[in-house]
């Protein structure tokens, strides 16, 4: 039975290493020769340091690098920093699952999606100037303030900020289900700390290792985001991602050169902010120990958290109005300044599906349900092997699954599509599908894997001594245990299949249509109210599969009280 | 003796026109049940809907079903022809047609990615003009040579909004006089984007001290004379755009929006018909109106090109023949369909097409072709290069 879970693991691995490893290091590699100046389609052959050359000469180079770097690291420390305040603040106050159950808008909702509609709410003619305008503000025009597309990329935080705070708020509370949280509050208020004070001394520091991979993942996907970036983030020069992303599309195709090299910098620039971060990391935990010893009860750490708190709040409140601008643009005709609701109304854009959205919501709908049911299965194959073979989780094999979340997207696609191609596997549904594999299948992985770790042994012990084979453990008390999990896990995958965007564009050859890529499209023309129907369906598909992720193993399992999210939580 | 010239004469003119009627039909039995991934600017819902049309017609009378690649800039699909000709799939191509011109086109040509030259062969390019001078004949001062085929004019305009604006500026040297009236009302496209170059372009025309030296290609010394007018005005111009000019619009679109959002005055499109059409979407203000630079603007063609590896390029030529139809360009030129301007020569066309062209209807907001004035020739393609760069150098740190 050992040598078949570990004949499992190593086919799972061996998929892993022929549909992950390979194909990123065939495109890095196709990157890494043109940046270096072969690329025999453009005329180009000779082995050169020219592309490097003229990235360094190209206008705003260091300031796009700047920018990149404030805004990705910046954004990753506040929303950490939030996080943790908040949870600190209001944990024990919010019941885990209805916690749960409030961030689901939030992670469901695309990044995109989120953008457009934060980006109508803070620009200079937004819903927010629109509400106070004229009666307050004495605006007869919109005022000319920078708030959308602003220097600094402050924007691009806050938007940055509406989807990363619930996410890391999500990980921490799961983190939290594996940690003896309220003995531990219980003791330490007993001896005299406050409750802020417990959990950023107590708590926090065991729940920190248990999150550190998704904030690096936090950390990775800020610095190399594209289409937040373009919606709200500066526009002369952009962030790097966006600079790249920009050359890379020039007429000019002998940028494609120089922007293979900047696209190397761009993976340089991640591999470094995440080497930066673990030794601020360490530093923060000197400090830390330090201000521990001192055994100060720290109760005027109080109001800081609960600013902390207040501002996740106003994030949240940004975040729904963000979503409900959006679908109010979608049920309107025109809508224009001052005026806080549409002038005039119309379902003109939802009666009419042909016009693209119906089309784009069926391959939407295929496309994440075919990647999710692959990735679940997959999963479940990895996580079986381990438990076959008696073998705990591999730290190697982990960085694995999680290299195409921490590889910059932009670094490798284009050389990508490149190696697919000359495979003579062109764009197409099944390509896009192996693609979206590639960042669904470690979400799922997320997701599932510490449930399925957490499982009481005790139960299969019973089982197996019943005489239940391995394969009957499996279906008859495993999955059964851990559906609500598993559906969370679907979850999850289907709204990353959902949203993503780069993948989907590079590898579909643009033919292939989801909401995200006409979403992200629309927005570069003028029609909110179009933006608005893409925005609200690309909302609502992964929020419908949350809602049955929640609901239906409530109705399944409505007479055994104790699986209700106490596993798997 | 008069005789004996013209007699081979005709036969050369006959033997062709005999061979391309017969080369058509065998066009058009090969097209027949393929689908053409035509690659296209997906930002303007009415470009899309008029395309999905075009795809229902073909489909209709040819067999041929026409599936939009919507692109966020034209330049998408120039990478991809190249990825594929750098992983070496010179057939089976995914590019199958492409909304094209400028320097996207001067980009392929040079580098031998277009199919063709098939614009001969088409039949209804008998309605277009395609004289070696004529408008259909150069995109961006490079010759065209059949390598694509026409199907909407365009023209530079500027849109206001006559609620808000009372007179706006007559010359490009007025704007300013009247941005410094009325600073952060006034911006333009990121010159990386067409419309933000041709902006710059537009107004190099009027300043630069003798125009002529813009259609032969731009060099570092006649760069340097032509363009030194250009930035000093640029230079006096931008310290009273929209933000104080340290962030511009990504494209017409977004700045279109601006406009409709009050957030500026005046907004820019290569479509004389865009804003009528906007307004009838509710896209802009019903006091939204068009004007032009006393001199005139700059106008081009857009056209249609096919990939050298195209897998459906017999389908492409059906499509872009079926776009020079008489008919096709009536339906769109209406103002109701898309209004964008017609490239067949009048003088072509038979009684029935002219009297079509004649009854479509008319819009408050949609200029006449009188009033747009003079067609300015677009600079040779060098300039605009040089121009986005010259920009980014001076303007972005």
């Amino acid at each position: 039975m050992r040598s078949r879970g570990r004949a499992l693991r190593a086919g799972v691995l061996a998929l892993l290493l022929g549909g992950i490893i390979l194909p990123i290091g065939f495109g890095l590699w196709e990157t890494l020769r043109a940046a270096f100046g072969i690329l025999p389609a453009i005329g180009a052959h000779h082995l050169s340091l020219e592309p490097w050359r003229a990235l360094v000469a190209l206008p705003g180079f260091a300031t796009s690098l700047r920018l990149t770097l404030i805004t990705g690291i910046g954004s990753t420390v506040l929303a950490l920093v939030l996080a943790t305040g908040f949870c600190a603040a209001v944990h024990g106050r919010i019941g885990a699952s209805a916690g749960a159950r409030l961030l689901t808008p939030y992670l469901a909702a695309p990044h995109a999606a989120l953008a457009i509609g934060v980006a109508f709410l803070i620009a200079p003619s937004g819903w927010i100037a629109r509400l106070v305008s004229p009666w307050l503000t004495g605006w007869d025009q919109p005022p000319q303030i920078a708030s959308v597309h602003d220097g600094w990329g402050l924007a691009l935080m806050l938007g940055l900020l509406v989807k990363e705070v619930p996410f890391l708020l999500l990980v921490i509370l799961s983190a939290l289900g594996q940690l003896p949280v309220r003995q531990e509050m219980a003791a330490g208020r007993v001896l005299g700390y406050g409750r802020g004070a417990v959990w950023l001394k107590l708590i926090m520091p065991q729940v920190y290792p248990l999150i550190r991979l998704p904030v690096f993942i936090v950390l990775a996907f800020a610095l190399s985001v594209v289409d937040v970036a373009i919606i709200l983030g500066p526009s002369n020069p952009p962030t790097l991602a966006v600079a790249i992303t920009r050359w890379y599309s020039s007429p000019d195709t002998r940028l494609i050169l120089p922007a293979s090299a900047a696209a190397l910098t761009q993976g340089a620039l991640v591999i470094g902010a995440i080497a930066l971060w673990a030794g601020g990391e360490r530093v923060v935990a000197a400090l830390g120990l330090r201000w521990l010893r001192r055994g100060a009860r720290g109760r005027s750490a109080e109001p800081g958290l609960w600013t902390a708190s207040a501002l996740v709040a106003a994030l949240m409140g940004l975040g729904l109005a963000a979503l409900v601008g959006l679908a109010l643009w979608s049920l309107a005709w025109r809508w224009p300044w001052p005026l806080g609701l549409p002038e005039r109304w119309s379902l003109a854009g939802w009666l009419n599906p042909a016009s693209g959205w119906g089309g784009a919501l069926v391959l939407t709908l295929g496309l994440g349900l075919a990647t999710t049911a692959l990735a679940l299965a997959l999963a479940m194959a990895w996580l079986e092997g381990e438990d076959r073979a008696r073998r705990g989780r591999a730290r190697w094999a982990a960085v694995l699954i999680y290299l195409p979340l921490l590889v910059p997207q932009i670094g490798f696609l284009y050389g990508l599509n490149v190696a697919w191609l000359r495979v003579g596997l062109s764009g197409g549904i099944p390509a896009v599908i192996w693609a979206q594999e590639l960042f669904v299948f470690p979400y799922v992985m997320i997701a599932l894997s510490d449930p399925w770790r957490a499982l009481d042994a005790r139960l299969l012990h019973t089982a197996a001594a019943l005489g239940a084979s391995p394969l009957r453990q499996l279906l008859a008390v495993k999955l059964p245990i851990l559906l609500r999990p598993i559906l969370t896990a679907a979850a999850i995958g289907f709204g990353v299949s959902v949203a993503l965007y780069l993948p989907t564009l590079f590898l579909g050859a643009g033919r292939v249509a989801t909401l995200t890529t006409e979403a992200v499209t629309l927005s570069s023309g003028s029609d909110r109210r179009v933006v608005g129907i893409y925005a609200v369906l690309q909302a609502a598909l992964p929020l419908a599969a949350y809602l049955a992720a929640i609901a239906l193993p409530a109705m399944v399992q409505r007479n055994r009280c104790n699986l209700n999210g106490a596993l798997g939580a | 003796m008069r005789l004996s010239t013209v007699l081979p004469l005709t036969l050369a003119l006959a033997t062709p026109a005999l061979a391309q009627s017969t080369d058509w039909q065998a066009t058009l039995d090969a097209a027949r049940g393929q689908t053409v991934y035509w690659n296209a600017w997906g930002g303007d819902a009415r470009s899309n809907d008029f395309i999905t049309w075009v795809g229902q017609q073909t489909d209709a009378r040819y067999g041929v079903k026409v599936e939009q690649v919507k692109l966020t800039d034209t330049a998408e699909a120039v990478t991809r022809v190249i990825a594929e000709k750098a992983a070496g799939q010179d057939t089976g191509g995914s590019v199958d047609l492409i909304w094209i011109n400028g320097a996207n086109f001067a980009a392929m040509k040079e580098q031998g990615l277009l199919h063709g030259p098939f614009v001969a062969g088409l039949p209804n390019a008998a309605y277009v003009d395609l004289s070696p001078a004529a408008a259909a004949s150069v995109d961006f001062t490079v010759p065209v040579e059949g390598y694509e085929s026409p199907w909407r004019l365009a023209k530079f305009v500027f849109t206001y909004d006559s609620a808000r604006v009372e007179a706006p500026p007559a010359t490009l040297a007025g704007f300013v006089d009247w941005a410094a009236a009325h600073p952060g009302r006034l911006t333009h496209p990121n010159p990386s984007n067409f419309m933000g170059a041709t902006f710059l372009k537009q107004a190099l025309i009027e300043l630069t001290p003798d125009p002529t030296v813009l259609q032969a290609p731009a060099t570092d010394a006649s760069f340097a004379a032509a363009t030194a007018p250009l930035w000093a005005w640029y230079d006096a111009l931008r310290p009273n755009l929209w933000q104080a000019g340290a962030t511009f619009p990504e494209n017409q679109s977004v700045q279109q929006q601006m406009l409709n959002d009050g957030e500026i005055d005046i907004a820019m499109s290569f479509d004389p018909a865009s804003t009528a059409a906007a307004i009838e979407q509710g896209l802009l203000p019903e006091s939204a109106r068009v004007f032009v630079p006393a001199g005139g603007s700059i106008g081009n063609v857009s056209f249609v090109a096919i990939p050298y590896n195209a897998a459906n390029w017999q389908g492409a030529e059906v499509v872009a023949n079926f776009l020079l139809d008489p008919a096709t360009q009536a339906h769109m030129q209406d103002i109701t369909v898309l209004g964008s301007f017609s490239v067949l020569d009048p003088a072509r066309l038979d009684a029935e097409a002219q009297a079509a062209f004649a009854a479509l209807p008319s819009a408050p907001a949609l200029p006449a072709l009188a009033e747009l004035g003079p067609t300015l020739l677009e600079p040779h393609g060098s300039w605009m290069t040089r121009l986005s760069e010259e920009w980014a150098r001076r303007y972005t740190r």
